[in-house]
């Protein structure tokens, strides 16, 4: 069965404060719904704790830091889940339901599967 | 062309999507069927012409196809050692030979992948004229009017990712068919409003046979949906009038000046009794290709412009305006035109300068020159006609324009009715592309 990447992009909040406890009751929902389909995932704190790496010059150059993510934008990456469905169609399924996909957006990229 | 030649490039042309899509099924991949079916007819071309073509082509192109695709999963399962290779090899073993039925199941299965939400538009378009049609795809791209290399690259994205995301063959459930019927929908009308308005040429004739042909295999696979018989009425209705919307240079003629009686009869029969049908289905629901082509219909069915009903035109563009997802400005542009019809003129202006948002649109522009002719404002109707050709119409548009603006000064066409272009299948083209 492949296995998609849903990878949330969403507003930039803390998913920690109190003020998302509802939210985070959604996403409990979303898991208890989608049970053994979801193998693995991650929630992620806001892009104002995020830090940027990029190596200047390509391997072994110098290493350069920026406060924030990668790009700037209004809906940011904000968690990810790992999918096990049948199909795409059934993924779309399960994605239609991860809170993020109501007021952002929820990409789903199949992952490549690793043997041996 | 030899014979056996000719007979194979029919038999392949035919039946070339029906081994596809069965192939497609039990391999589960667009790519490793498309190459077996083309191995298949090269063996084809390189056997018949000395052993002769067989009793059964089809079957005999699906036996040799399934053997060529059976290799190449062996050699693929060999290199891999996958489990899931040994599942589509299994399944691909059954040598059962494919009921009628099962076929066209198939051939279903396949339509809904090709017009898949997950895929480009652009991507479905392509897709759809390579399987479902049968085309190669030097053809897709001189249809589409597109370089070679460009639908090659589209094609093998669009079978990559239908392959790697796990876009499945099936048909969708209940809930899920009216939006992804639609999407279907969508594609084959694309493709007919491409081969109407496309290009440099007014009509490319071939890209409306095979937007035809596919609405034909859609009402032959669901006949119960109503938005399917309106599309393929719509078409039909539309095509009927194709010999006509230009004279023998090429140029665009008005409705006007169309001479209904080369319209073609059998295909206006055959479309209105498929409005029927449509809206006796749909009653009250009924969608935007029912009702698109029951004002086809109207026009197809009419006399002459003055005998058309004009006031039935009126409330389907009415009723058209009540659908969701039409564009509504195209819609109310329509219905403008038509006012001036039933209620002179000065209503169809009245109409027509409601409309917000056409301002940069060379139509809207050509129908108040046509109306303001009609009320006697000829210098408007001048000025009109030049905001129209600043608008970057397509080359046999342009030249209508010019057309009209010369003949302004030499004679008065104060009671000339329906001047305007034909508007046939425009009702939509903004949608799409």
């Amino acid at each position: 069965m492949p296995t998609y990447a849903a990878i949330l992009y969403s507003r930039d909040a803390d998913w920690t404060a109190p003020e998302e406890s509802s939210t985070m009751a959604d996403y409990g929902a979303f898991s208890a719904v989608a049970g053994p389909a979801v193998t693995g995932g991650a929630a992620l704190f806001p892009t104002s704790t995020a830090t940027t790496v990029r190596v200047q010059g390509g391997k072994g150059g110098d290493v350069l830091t920026t406060d924030g993510p990668y790009a700037e934008a209004k809906e940011v990456l904000s968690g990810f889940f790992l999918l096990d469905a049948p199909d795409l169609d059934a993924a779309i399924r399960l994605a239609a339901q991860i809170p993020a996909a109501w007021d952002g957006g929820v990409e789903l990229r199949p992952v490549i599967p690793m043997t041996g | 062309m030899t014979d056996a030649a000719q007979r194979l490039a029919d038999v392949v042309r035919a039946e070339g999507r029906l081994v596809l899509a069965t192939l497609a099924r039990t391999t589960r991949s667009l790519s490793v069927a498309e190459d077996a079916v083309a191995d298949a007819v090269e063996t084809a071309l390189l056997r018949w012409p000395r052993d002769g073509v067989p009793d059964q082509p089809r079957a005999w192109l699906t036996t040799v196809a399934r053997n060529k695709a059976l290799d190449a999963l062996r050699r693929e399962a060999a290199r891999t050692g996958k489990e899931a290779d040994a599942v589509r090899l299994a399944q691909l073993s059954a040598p059962d030979e494919p009921e009628p039925s099962a076929v066209r199941d198939d051939l279903l299965r396949l339509l809904f992948t090709c017009c898949h939400p997950a895929l480009r538009l652009d991507a479905q378009v392509a897709l759809a004229l390579r399987t479902l049609c049968g085309l190669t795809t030097a053809d897709v791209a001189r249809l589409l009017l597109l370089p070679e290399a460009t639908v090659a690259k589209r094609l093998t994205r669009a079978k990559q990712k239908i392959a790697v995301a796990g876009i499945p063959y099936r048909v969708p459930d209940a809930e899920e068919l009216p939006a992804r019927l639609d999407a279907v929908a969508t594609v084959v009308h694309l493709l007919f409003t491409a081969g109407h308005s496309g290009g440099t040429t007014v009509v490319r004739p071939q890209l409306c046979d095979e937007a035809i042909r596919l609405g034909r295999l859609l009402v032959a696979l669901l006949p119960d949906e109503s938005s399917l018989q309106g599309l393929l009425a719509l078409m039909l209705l539309t095509d009927a009038r194709r010999a006509t919307r230009t004279d023998e240079g090429g140029r665009l003629l008005t409705l006007a000046e169309q001479d209904r009686t080369s319209w073609d009869a059998d295909a206006i029969a055959e479309g209105a009794a498929l409005v029927q049908g449509a809206l006796r289905r749909s009653r009250l629901a009924a969608g935007r290709f029912e009702l698109q082509a029951a004002i086809a219909a109207c026009h197809a069915t009419a006399t002459s412009v003055p005998g058309t009903d004009w006031a039935d035109v009126v409330a389907l563009y009415d009723a058209l305006l009540r659908v969701e997802d039409t564009p509504v400005p195209v819609v109310r542009l329509n219905r403008a035109v038509a006012v001036g019809e039933l209620a002179g003129p000065a209503a169809g202006l009245t109409a027509l300068d409601a409309i917000a948002g056409l301002d940069r649109w060379h139509l809207w522009h050509a129908c108040r020159a046509e109306l303001l002719l009609r009320t006697g404002r000829q210098d408007l109707a001048v000025a009109a006609w030049e905001r129209a050709l600043d608008c970057a119409p397509s080359p046999p548009e342009a030249e209508f324009l010019r057309r009209r603006l010369a003949g302004t000064g030499a004679a008065t066409h104060g009671d000339e009715p329906a001047a305007v272009v034909d508007h046939g299948p425009r009702g939509s083209q903004e949608q799409g592309a």
